[in-house]
Parts: C-alpha cells; sequence; structure tokens
C-alpha cells in the first residue's frame, strides 16, 4: 500500500519535473514600457503644440507653477516633484507634501484630459500584504487631496505595489525613507 | 558557497555543508541554533552496487532530513564506530556501549543507468532488532523523493509523529540585475531546496502563494497585467485560471480547508476589506467592512473563523472573526506590530510576525493561555508557515541581507537556514502531506 503510495507520489513528481514554467508574455510589460515612453514623447510633442510654457507664475522656491498641460514635463516646474514620501507604518501626508499634491490636482483639473496613476509603496519591514494594503492607503490618501481640486475620478487610479518595487535596494533608514512612498505616473487619456 | 559567513553566524552550534555533486541547485544548509536533547542516530553510508555515476546520495539525504528535523543528531561519517551493510553485521553491544539508540544502515543498488534500487532498516540497538524495513524501486527523478520518503518513515517510527521530508515547498524569488528588468518566479521545491521547478515566471512581482490543501494548486497574486490579480494554477496540468482582477488589490489569497473556498483581500469598495470567495459559485462574501486595514487572512482547521491582521486600532496586531462574518476580536495585544497569523492545525498556537523598531520576528502565542514566546531574532524575519505535521516552521528570512528560506521548530529550540544560490528567496510556504 505505501509502496502504491509512493509510486503515485513519484509520478506526481515526474509530472511536476516535467512542467515547463510558464511564461508570462513579456509583452505587456514591454508594452508598457513603451507606452511610458510614448507617453513622454506625446507629452513633449504636447508642449510644442501649446508652445506658452511661461503662463502662471514663479513660485518663491523657485520653481515655476503653471498648470499648462506640457507642464508637467517642465523640470523647472513645481510639478516635476512627483513622488511623496511617507513615515514607517503611516499613511499620512506630512505639510509639506500638501501643497505639492494641490498643484497636482490643480493640473488635473485644468487638464481633464491627463490622467494620472498614483503607485504606492511601502519600506521592506513587517509583513508583504501588510505593506500592499499600507501602500495602497497612501495612495488614496494622496488621491483624496487631489480630488479635493476638483479633478475627475476617472482622471485618478490607484495600483499599490508594497514593499515589492524598492527603489533604493539598502536595507537602512535612507533606504527605508526613500522607499515609502507614492509616485505619480502621468499619462494621456 | 560556504564562504566565509560561517563565522558571522553567532549562534552556530553545528554546521552542515551540502553539496550535490550534480550541481543542479546550490544550496547551503545552515543549522543555526542546535538542540541539546537531539537524538543520537547513526545513518551507515549505504552501500553502492553497481556502476552509479552521479547519483543522488540516499544515506546523506536521510542524514540530513534527520538533522534539519532537530530532533536527531546523526552521527559524522567519519566517527561512526562501524559500517555494517547488513542486518547480520551488526554488532549491538558496539551500538549500545557508543550511546547509539538507533542504526539505519541500507543498499543502492544500480541495475543500469537510471534504474535503481534502494533497501534500507531502521534498527533499534537496544531491542536488538529491525524495526522498519523495505526496499523501492526507483530512477534519477524518484531518487532525492525516495530518500525522504526513507526519512518520514524513520522519523514516524521513531517519534510516532508524521514526517514531512517528501512534501514540497513553493516561494518567490527576485533576482534584480543592473539594467534590465527584475525577474520574479514561483517555485516549488523539494523541503531541502532541490529539484526547485518554476511555476510562474515574469517581470512583475508575484506575491502570496498559497497551496490548496489537496497539494495539486497554488493560488497566488501576480502583477504580470501592471495591476495585482489572484490566479490559480494546477502544478500538473498547468491550467491556470484567474479568480479575482477588481479594482484596486486583489491579495492574500487562502485557500479553506475543505479547498472549496479562499479568503482573499480586495480593495473594490475603497478599503482593505476579508473577504472568502466561493470557488464553484464565484460567490464572493465580504466579511469585515471597516476603515482601517484588515488583510492577511488565516482560517482555523475547522474552517469556522478567519485569524488576520487589521490596522483599525492603529497599528497592525491580529483579530479573528466568524468566517460568515460579524465582529471581530482582538487576538495579540503584546507589542506595536503584529502581523501575519497562521494557525497551528490542531487550533492551539497562533504564529505570526511581531516586530519592535526595525526588528521582526517570528512569534508564537498560546492561544489558551495567551503566552507569546518570540522564535527567531530577526532583523527581518516575514511570512511563518506551519510544516503539514506542524512541528516546524518555515519562514522568510535574511542572511547578510540576502532572502533565504529559514526554519523554527515549533518551540523555537532549533533552527535552520536553506540558503538557495539564485536571488532573494521570500514567501516561503509549506505544501501538505502527499495523497
Amino acid at each position: 500500500m505505501k509502496l502504491i503510495k509512493l509510486v503515485s507520489a513519484l509520478m506526481l513528481a515526474g509530472l511536476l519535473a516535467a512542467c515547463s514554467p510558464e511564461n508570462v508574455k513579456d509583452g505587456d510589460d514591454a508594452a508598457a514600457d513603451n507606452n511610458q515612453q510614448s507617453q513622454n514623447t506625446d507629452g513633449a510633442q504636447t508642449g510644442g503644440i501649446n508652445g506658452d510654457g511661461t503662463a502662471g507664475g514663479t513660485a518663491l522656491g523657485g520653481a515655476t507653477v503653471s498648470y499648462e498641460k506640457s507642464a508637467i514635463n517642465d523640470v523647472n516646474n513645481v510639478l516635476a516633484e512627483k513622488v511623496i514620501y511617507f513615515d514607517f507604518d503611516s499613511d499620512q501626508i506630512s505639510a509639506e507634501y500638501q501643497e505639492l499634491i494641490a498643484h497636482h490636482g490643480k493640473y488635473l483639473a485644468a487638464n481633464p484630459d491627463m490622467s494620472v496613476r498614483l503607485e504606492g509603496h511601502a519600506d521592506e519591514r513587517g509583513s508583504r500584504e501588510y505593506n500592499v494594503a499600507l501602500a495602497h492607503r497612501r495612495a488614496q490618501s494622496v488621491r483624496r487631496l487631489v480630488l479635493f481640486e476638483g479633478v475627475n475620478a476617472e482622471q485618478v487610479t490607484i495600483i499599490s505595489y508594497g514593499e515589492e518595487k524598492p527603489v533604493a535596494l539598502g536595507h537602512d533608514d535612507e533606504a527605508w525613507r526613500l522607499n515609502r512612498r507614492v509616485e505619480l505616473v502621468y499619462e494621456a487619456r | 558557497m560556504l564562504q566565509m559567513s560561517v563565522k558571522k553566524i553567532l549562534s552556530i552550534v553545528l554546521l552542515l555543508a551540502f553539496f550535490l555533486s550534480t550541481a543542479q541547485a546550490a544550496l547551503r544548509v545552515e543549522i543555526t541554533k542546535g538542540v541539546d536533547g537531539a537524538v543520537p542516530i547513526a545513518v551507515v553510508p549505504f552501500e553502492l552496487t553497481g556502476n552509479a555515476v552521479n547519483t543522488a546520495n540516499v544515506s546523506d539525504i536521510v542524514a540530513l532530513d534527520l538533522q534539519r528535523s532537530g530532533k536527531f543528531l546523526p552521527i559524522e561519517k567519519n566517527k561512526l564506530i562501524a559500517t555494517p551493510k547488513d542486518l547480520e553485521e551488526v554488532n549491538y553491544k558496539l551500538w549500545r556501549i557508543a550511546g547509539i539508540d538507533h542504526l539505519v544502515i541500507g543498499k543502492l543498488k544500480v541495475i543500469k543507468p537510471n534504474q535503481y534500487e534502494v533497501s534500507f532498516r531502521l534498527i533499534d540497538v537496544f531491542k536488538g532488532a529491525q524495526v522498519l524495513g523495505y526496499q523501492f524501486a526507483a530512477n534519477d527523478s524518484s531518487l532525492r523523493g525516495i530518500s525522504h520518503h526513507i526519512s518520514d518513515l524513520i522519523y514516524e517510527k521513531i517519534t510516532g509523529q508524521k514526517g514531512a521530508f517528501d512534501t514540497k515547498v513553493a516561494y518567490v524569488t527576485v533576482e534584480r540585475k543592473q539594467g534590465v528588468q527584475p525577474s520574479y518566479k514561483l517555485q516549488v521545491a523539494d523541503t531541502d531546496g532541490y529539484n526547485p521547478q518554476t511555476v510562474l515566471n515574469s517581470t512583475q512581482p508575484i506575491m502570496s502563494p498559497s497551496w490548496s490543501p489537496d497539494g495539486n494548486r497554488l493560488a497566488y497574486v501576480s502583477f504580470e497585467k501592471r495591476k495585482p490579480e489572484i490566479y490559480i494554477q494546477n502544478l500538473y496540468s498547468q491550467q491556470r485560471d484567474k479568480v479575482t482582477s477588481f479594482k484596486g488589490i486583489n491579495g492574500a489569497p487562502v485557500w479553506s480547508p475543505d479547498g472549496k473556498k479562499i479568503a482573499l483581500t480586495l480593495s473594490k469598495k475603497g478599503n482593505p476589506d476579508i473577504y472568502i470567495l466561493t470557488l464553484a459559485t464565484k460567490k464572493l462574501k465580504q466579511i469585515t467592512k471597516h476603515w482601517g486595514i484588515d488583510t492577511e487572512p488565516s482560517w482555523t482547521p475547522d474552517g469556522s473563523e478567519l485569524v488576520f491582521t487589521s490596522s483599525r486600532t492603529g497599528k497592525p496586531q491580529i483579530y479573528r472573526v466568524s468566517a460568515s462574518g460579524g465582529s471581530a476580536k482582538r487576538v495579540t495585544f503584546e507589542g506595536r506590530y503584529n502581523a501575519s497569523p497562521e494557525i497551528s492545525k490542531d487550533g492551539k498556537t497562533l504564529i505570526f510576525i511581531q516586530g519592535e523598531g526595525n526588528v521582526f520576528k517570528v512569534a508564537s502565542m498560546d492561544l489558551q493561555t495567551g503566552y507569546v514566546q518570540a522564535l527567531t531574532d530577526g532583523p527581518l524575519d516575514e511570512s511563518p508557515s506551519f510544516s503539514p505535521n506542524g512541528s516546524m516552521i518555515l519562514y522568510a528570512s535574511t542572511d547578510k541581507f540576502k532572502g533565504v528560506l529559514a526554519a523554527v521548530s515549533t518551540d523555537g529550540r532549533f533552527k535552520q537556514k536553506l540558503v538557495l544560490s539564485e536571488g532573494d528567496v521570500r514567501e516561503p510556504t509549506w505544501g501538505p502531506f502527499r495523497k
């Protein structure tokens, strides 16, 4: 009896060995990357058409404040900052980022044909699925402030990666600080 | 493979490096904490007859299995007082004097290439008799499995508890290389890390594998479509079904003990809550409704309740709730960060991750007394899961910040690390007994 059990177990093992890995189509990711590239190109092109990137004003800190469509790709514009950082195990947005998020909200309100994907992230400490939920709530916190500026809800989507996509690969306070973030990824709708 | 890291591991009582000559998987097993009460056992190298080339070393596999259980202390090969091959050659008096209770002898006969005959005998030295003996037919692909099966038989005969060596573990590996997309792999391997099979390969994250109770399928989260979705994949037929793809989080799938349902986390209403999906009907039932985070569900063994992680008091703590919904009851009170719960098959012990400052350890709680005990030292331990016989806890740990598989005995007295050569290893989960 034991032998029969064993034989069947071994057959299963053999089958398992025969399984070739199911490859996820790289196409999806490659396509996503291309989109991102073309999106940047689109942004630049649109900027060329609009021509006038100087509307708005100059913030005291030196960064330009413009909600022109092309402004999203202007490295001197206040919108160039597209990452919001958080404290450990917190989804609270600190005062320093509230103004930045408001700028992004105003930009989206002024450009209803643009949309933003809020990508939530966590540092590596703690459990992984909890970090997915935590990073989701971070993105939600950003979304709430963005929508406060009168943005159409359809313009803002959320994806949480938890701790799965760190930008800093270290294992110290500095790396953790950089990884606790929400990235604003813009796309033309 | 062995390297200098040896010196750096503080609590080494024993170190055992183990190499596979065919090098299909370079790995290193470190027993980082031994147990005084481990039973000495002599596993005599099996007699090899015929022309064997690169054949798995059955007696080495058995000895390492028994050692990895924490309950046995196999005598080093060069310290064996004798190497009998047959029952008639055993000098019981000699072994009794040496204080060896149990002796394993055996033979591996090569009939022709890729066709073997393995036999072993377990001898009780004090009884002066064989207490177990079997013979198996094997080939290259089955020989390691048969070796683990032999370990299971020996383990059960001596301890009275079913062995779990001839089972599988699933885990996720990640390799990051400069300039290229990271490579995420969902893998299934033997419990000693050998025979890794890639079940899914992606440039996007893979998370939270969960075994079906029959051991044939895995549920997991894949971000391959640039959003989290839950899939169920049959490991043998390779059939793969997308189970959920709601807006927001689709996470933390866990099979119910009867295999008919999956508990999971969804945020389709905005906030992460626990749901139960009935697989046959695709019926979805919301179990928790709270403004805080509710995630990481795990079933009680009878399937009547779920334990889960919730931030409803501000910090993650563990709660339990009826699988038909209703109000949740808080389970953990010690410490500011308690997450990733799992309940033992006898329903008596809760294991989870306990965080304090930057240190995250595997901890256990006696559910009758509420007594909490840290089982590991951290600093970044994650994803604890019980072995099918409940004697060990498998978890993800770090070795010089490389993600490794680790295991600790349920009482915390025995620890080991399994360092795979490829990438970071995370989210290990121990599969069920073979049916």
